[in-house]
C-alpha cells in the first residue's frame, strides 16, 4: 500500500483535486438550479410548475451515466467538443439538481402555510414572503436530507472515470491495471473519498445542531 | 367612502357553495362583529376582503379597489388592510421586533430609525416591550396574538380583519388580547371586521353585529337592536341564546 502511495502520489493527488473540483462545482450549481426548480414547483403559475415537474421527473429517473454520456458523446456530434471533466460535471449537476429540487420542495411544503399567509396578509409579495420567511425555514428543515444529497454527489462524481475525467476513480483504475495491485489501489482510493465525505458529513451535522 | 362593499358575491369550493349572494357595506371607522356557527362562511367572507380567498362572482370593493378585477394588485390592498389570524402566523424565524419591522421596511420602505421607533411604541402599547428580542416560539398564545396585532398596526392600515383572534387562547389570556382590540376600536378611525364569539367585545365596542349561517348573511343589525331587542331571524336568536348562556 505504501508503494502505491509513493509511486503514484502525483496521480492520486491530481485525481483528488479533480474529484474535489467537480464536486464543488456540481454542489454549487445543483443547489442553485435545484432550489429554483423547487420554487417553480410551488409558485402559483401552472406553466412553471409543469416545467419543473418535467425537468425533475426526467433527470432523476435517468441513470447519471446516461446523462453524462449524452454530454460526452452526443453533444460533440452536433455542437461543440466537450471534455470528460466538463461532461461529467454537467451531468452530475443536472442529475443532482433534480434530487435537490425534490428535497427543497418537500422542505418548503413542510413550512406551515400560515407563514406564507401571514406574510401575504402583511403586504409582502410572493417573492418577498419566500425570500424572508418561507425559504429560511425550509432550508433549516432540509439540512439533513441535503447533507445526504451532497455526500451522494461526491461519490457519484466517480462517473468521471467513465469519460476520462482524470478523477480519483479514474486514477484508481489506471493504477490498479498498471501495478496489478488492485486491492491496495482501490483501498487507497476509498480512503481518499472518505477524506472528502467525512468532513462534509460532520459539517452538515454541525450546521444542523447550530441552527436548532 | 365605504371601506368594504360586497355586491351579490358568490364563492364556491368545488361543489360547496361557501358564500351565497353576499351584500354588505362597511363604512370607514366602523367596528363590525361577525358571528355564526362554524362552517357558516364567516372566515371565508373575511378572507375574501384581503384576497386570501378569491370570489367567483359578484363585486367586492375594498378601499376603492375592485377585487374581482384581474388587474387589481392585491399587494396594494393588503398594505392598507391588515389581518390577525386565529393561529397568529408570526414569522417563526424572526424576533418579535423583526416580526413587526419587516413588512414596513421591505413593503413601505420606511426609514429604519422611524421603523424601530414605531415598532417599540407598538410593543409598549400591547404591553410587551420586554419581549422585543424573543422569538415567537418563546411566547404564550396571548402574547403571540398581541404581537400579531402590533405587526398589523405597524403597517398603519385603514382596516384590520380579525379571524377568530381569541379562539385558540387559554381563557386567562383572552382579556389581554380583547383589551388591545378594544383600544384600537376606541381610539382610532380604524375599520374593524371581527369574527368572534366574544359577545362582551361586541357589546362594548361593536357598531354592528352580523349573523351568518350556511354561507348567508341572515341578520345585519346595529348592536343595540341585536342585543337589546331580539334578532328577527330564528336561527340568530337560538345562536345568541346559546352563546350568551355559556
Amino acid at each position: 500500500m505504501i508503494s502505491i502511495i509513493t509511486n503514484h502520489w502525483q496521480d492520486l493527488l491530481y485525481g483528488l483535486g479533480q474529484t474535489l473540483l467537480c464536486s464543488i462545482l456540481a454542489l454549487f450549481f445543483s443547489l442553485i438550479i435545484g432550489s429554483f426548480f423547487a420554487i417553480f414547483e410551488v409558485v402559483p403559475s401552472k406553466t412553471l410548475r409543469i416545467i419543473a415537474r418535467i425537468y425533475i421527473e426526467i433527470f432523476r429517473n435517468i441513470p447519471l451515466l446516461v446523462i453524462t454520456m449524452f454530454f460526452y458523446v452526443v453533444i460533440p456530434m452536433f455542437f461543440v467538443k466537450v471534455n470528460g471533466f466538463t461532461a461529467g460535471t454537467i451531468g452530475l449537476t443536472i442529475y443532482t439538481s433534480a434530487f435537490i429540487a425534490e428535497t427543497v420542495r418537500s422542505g418548503i411544503q413542510s413550512v406551515d402555510p400560515g407563514q406564507m399567509e401571514g406574510s401575504r396578509a402583511n403586504g409582502m409579495t410572493f417573492t418577498q414572503a419566500m425570500r424572508y420567511i418561507v425559504l429560511p425555514q425550509a432550508f433549516r428543515i432540509v439540512i439533513p436530507p441535503l447533507g445526504n444529497q451532497f455526500i451522494n454527489l461526491v461519490k457519484n462524481s466517480s462517473v468521471l472515470a467513465f469519460v476520462a475525467g482524470f478523477d480519483l476513480m479514474y486514477q484508481g483504475n489506471t493504477i490498479a491495471s498498471t501495478s496489478f495491485d488492485t486491492l491496495n489501489a482501490y483501498f487507497v482510493v476509498g480512503v481518499l473519498y472518505l477524506i472528502i465525505t467525512m468532513p462534509l458529513s460532520y459539517y452538515m451535522r454541525y450546521l444542523e445542531k447550530r441552527l436548532d | 367612502m365605504s371601506m368594504i362593499e360586497f355586491h351579490n358575491v358568490e364563492k364556491y369550493y368545488g361543489d360547496f357553495h361557501a358564500l351565497h349572494n353576499i351584500n354588505l357595506t362597511i363604512e370607514a371607522g366602523e367596528t363590525v362583529v361577525l358571528i355564526g356557527p362554524s362552517g357558516s362562511g364567516k372566515s371565508t367572507l373575511i378572507r375574501t376582503v384581503n384576497g386570501l380567498e378569491l370570489i367567483n362572482s359578484g363585486q367586492l370593493i375594498v378601499d376603492g379597489f375592485d377585487l374581482a378585477h384581474r388587474k387589481t394588485d392585491m399587494n396594494k390592498i393588503r398594505k392598507n388592510v391588515g389581518m390577525v389570524f386565529q393561529h397568529f402566523n408570526l414569522y417563526q424565524n424572526k424576533t418579535v421586533l423583526e416580526n413587526i419591522m419587516l413588512a414596513p421596511r421591505i413593503v413601505l420602505k420606511r426609514d429604519e430609525a422611524e421603523n424601530k421607533k414605531i415598532a417599540m411604541e407598538l410593543l409598549d402599547k400591547v404591553g410587551l416591550a420586554d419581549k422585543a428580542a424573543n422569538y415567537p416560539a418563546q411566547l404564550s398564545g396571548g402574547q403571540s396574538q398581541r404581537i400579531a396585532i402590533a405587526r398589523s398596526l405597524a403597517m398603519r392600515p385603514k382596516c384590520i380583519l380579525f379571524d377568530e383572534p381569541t379562539s385558540a387562547l387559554d381563557p386567562e389570556m383572552i382579556d389581554d388580547v380583547l383589551n388591545v382590540m378594544k383600544d384600537i376600536a376606541r381610539d382610532s378611525s380604524m375599520t374593524m371586521l371581527v369574527v368572534t364569539h366574544e359577545m362582551g367585545f361586541a357589546r362594548e365596542v361593536g357598531d354592528r353585529v352580523i349573523f351568518m349561517a350556511d354561507g348567508r348573511i341572515l341578520e345585519d343589525d346595529s348592536k343595540e337592536s341585536f342585543f337589546d331587542g331580539q334578532p328577527t331571524n330564528e336561527r340568530a336568536r337560538q345562536f345568541l341564546s346559546k352563546i350568551i348562556k355559556h
